[in-house]
């Protein structure tokens, strides 16, 4: 019997994350009527449209661009949540290693005036090194990731204020610009801002991005690293048992994790397309964002490239809402929205199976009474 | 020093509220990790309430109104962990973190509505309430009193009995233990379940005007309670789930935080001559160092974060 187009896994998770995000926009798009009916559709139309709003087509391009530069770092940190939760581990510290990925590669920058290599693998390093930590507090004190993340975030946040105000700006919050300072740091272009209308700050970022979710699929589903990794998860005695280090496979995951995010923050800061303010008071909501697009790409290396896009595209979209009626915060509504709604998709699947399973047996039924009766008509 | 008691005691006031409320959760099997948007939402109906409440009226009723508003907020929100987390066994990790994360959107969204309704140039997200704000405060010589600190010590009172001398506690905790043997008597895990989220919401809500109100006197929704939910989380684990070591365990915690708002009042403090992020970072540097010696005998309820399967009994 052919296997229903419906009953595959993966169209499966693409139609729960279209029915989240659909949900999602529609509630923000109930919430904007109750703000002021008048604006409301002009609005939501704008976080759709994002760069679209602009009617020339170099800007459009050039505002692409942007978009796909904080996509970058976006997707780097959707795959460290992915990563650990593939292995059972729910790294809500992402924000934290995002954090010091920030201050690792601007003090590298700007007060040792590194290239961009040096300060992009020096992130990385710091990045591991943070992660490791609740790696440590896991797998030999029992302590909840989730609860140390946390606290690591604002540890990490505080942290970076207090080091990157050694290289900041003395009029100013803001650390130096990175371009004028050391433009040895910043990334290489590859030629890609031909692309988009002379946007230099679309650099090796964006491809690079993408090369390591691949890279990411490849481990997790075909490497035995990725094996271990996911047994882990899955039971972590069962995994001891059979003579897998459990305690190593978390620390390392961990590790790995923290390293994707800090790598993230590096692949933005090392464009200079922003800077860091060193009084800020909340924790980046990158990290956040990224646990939003790795449940939307349906914990998949692949789809969360098209997930992040999306998230950032209607958080970029934001921006251009009409600022006498609403705020640009309407767009972090809308994707806290759907990953609300993304706890229900597990509920969705096992919902459209059932209605998939109810068909079949309703034609399995109605195929055997047809036989029947063509039984009978032979005799 | 007085004033360090005081910071102390109204933070260890907050803590206790919410990790008691993190505590029932967990008690009837629910990890509840959208305490710091339950917080965040509470806090909003409680500031809401301070700006539009009539002008004049008695100290007794603004506090009474301001309470209610943020138990009704918290509850309410409480309310779409439950359905999630409870009805439709999702993972309650991802939703509680998608909670915290709505509350400060939702607040944000609504508070800056509020204020560019009321004046066009005005887009900050920020609520005033320095008068209301006197209905909480008696000032004894140069003490300051916060009625908030009675409140606590009322809640930690009628959790204490809730959980240990009534037959709803301890039915509750049978849900969080054991879910299947409680169903196989006859409680109903999935309403037991219920009433856990709830009464952790109503707590949350009033953890987080508590908070609001304990130092400044307007807040900015954009900045959330800065990670208040986890600490008090942190908090409950350290008192091994039960109310009367949370207690203790939230007035050591406090003290760490009340020493970043005075710790300039002490001159040997400010002798040592560390930056005041160092202090800033102590509770949660604190927090993890606690839990790294408290949590390999972690005494936590068995079926905590496993939604209730009536078919795997």
């Amino acid at each position: 019997m052919k296997k229903s187009f419906w009953k595959n896994a993966a169209v499966q998770s693409m139609l729960a994350s279209l029915i989240c995000i659909v949900l999602g926009l529609l509630i923000g798009y109930i919430v904007l009527l109750f703000i002021n009916p008048a604006g409301a559709s002009d609005a939501i139309t704008a976080v759709i449209k994002n760069f679209m709003n602009y009617s020339r087509s170099t800007l459009q391009l050039k505002n692409f661009g942007s978009t796909l530069v904080k996509t970058a770092p976006l997707l780097m940190c959707a795959l460290s949540v992915l990563f650990a939760y593939k292995v059972g581990l729910f790294n809500i510290g992402v924000a934290g290693q995002y954090c010091v990925g920030i201050c690792a590669c601007l003090y590298a920058a700007l007060a040792w005036h590194w290239g961009w290599l040096a300060c992009l693998l020096f992130a990385v390093l710091v990045g591991a090194l943070w992660g490791t930590l609740p790696g440590l507090l896991k797998a030999y004190c029992n302590v909840n990731e989730v609860i140390s993340g946390i606290m690591l975030n604002w540890i990490g946040l505080y942290g970076t204020n207090m080091i990157l105000t050694k290289v900041k700006e003395s009029t100013s919050p803001y650390t130096f610009h990175v371009a004028t300072e050391n433009p040895k740091a910043i990334l290489p272009t590859l030629g890609l801002e031909k692309l988009f209308s002379g946007n230099n700050k679309v650099t090796m970022a964006i491809p690079l991005a993408i090369i390591l979710s691949v890279v990411i699929w490849v481990i997790l589903s075909k490497t035995k690293l990725g094996y271990e990794l996911k047994a882990t998860g899955n039971n972590k005695n069962a995994a001891k048992y059979a003579g897998m280090a459990e305690k190593r496979n978390i620390i390392m995951t961990l590790a790995i994790a923290g390293a994707l995010a800090s790598m993230g923050a590096a692949l933005l800061y090392l464009t200079d397309y922003e800077q860091w303010q060193c009084t800020t008071s909340s924790v980046p909501g990158m990290g956040f964002n990224g646990i939003a697009a790795t449940f939307l790409g349906g914990l998949n290396p692949i789809g969360t490239i098209f997930s992040s896009y999306f998230i950032q595209h209607i958080t970029s979209g934001g921006a251009y809402v009409d600022k006498t009626m609403y705020c640009s915060q309407i767009s972090d509504l809308i994707s806290s929205l759907i990953i609300y709604l993304c706890g229900f998709v597990l509920f969705l699947k096992f919902s459209m199976n059932k209605i998939i399973a109810k068909r079949e047996e309703k034609r399995a039924a109605a195929e055997k009474a047809a036989a029947a009766v063509k039984e009978g008509g032979d005799k | 020093m007085l004033l360090l008691i005081q910071y102390t005691l109204i933070f260890a006031s907050v803590l206790l509220l919410v990790a008691l409320g993190g505590c029932f959760a967990e008690h009837s099997g629910v990890i509840n990790l959208g305490l710091e948007g339950i917080m965040v939402i509470g806090a909003l109906g409680g500031a809401l309430m301070m700006r539009y409440a009539p002008e004049g009226i008695s100290s007794f009723a603004m506090i009474v109104l301001v309470l209610l508003a943020a138990i009704l907020f918290g509850l309410l929100y409480s309310s779409l962990l439950a359905v999630a987390a409870i009805n439709f066994k999702a993972d309650q990790t991802i939703v509680g973190t998608a909670l915290n994360m709505l509350g400060t959107a939702a607040a944000t969204v609504i508070v800056k509505a509020i204020n560019t309704a009321a004046n066009p140039d005005d887009v900050s997200s920020t609520i005033q309430y320095v008068v209301p704000k006197k209905a909480f405060i008696v000032n004894i010589g140069t003490f300051q009193f916060n009625w908030f600190m009675v409140i606590a010590v009322i809640a930690l009172i009628i959790a204490y009995v809730t959980l240990y001398k009534t037959k709803f506690g301890l039915r509750l905790m049978a849900c969080g233990e054991h879910p299947q043997a409680a169903a196989s008597v006859g409680i109903n895990v999935f309403k037991m379940r219920w009433a856990g989220v709830l009464i952790s919401g109503i707590y949350g809500g009033l953890g987080g005007i508590c908070y609001i109100l304990a130092g400044v006197s307007e807040w900015k929704f954009e900045n959330g309670v800065a990670g208040f939910g986890f600490l008090a989380l942190a908090v409950m684990i350290f008192g091994q789930w039960k109310p009367q070591r949370i207690a203790l365990a939230a007035l050591l915690f406090g003290l760490f935080r009340a020493l970043s708002n005075v710790y300039t009042g002490f001159s040997i403090l400010t002798a040592l001559n560390i930056p005041s992020t160092v202090y800033n970072m102590m509770p949660y540097i604190v927090s993890l160092v606690v839990l790294a010696f408290t949590s390999k005998s972690s005494r936590a309820p068995k079926a905590e974060g496993i939604p209730y399967d009536k078919s795997t009994r």
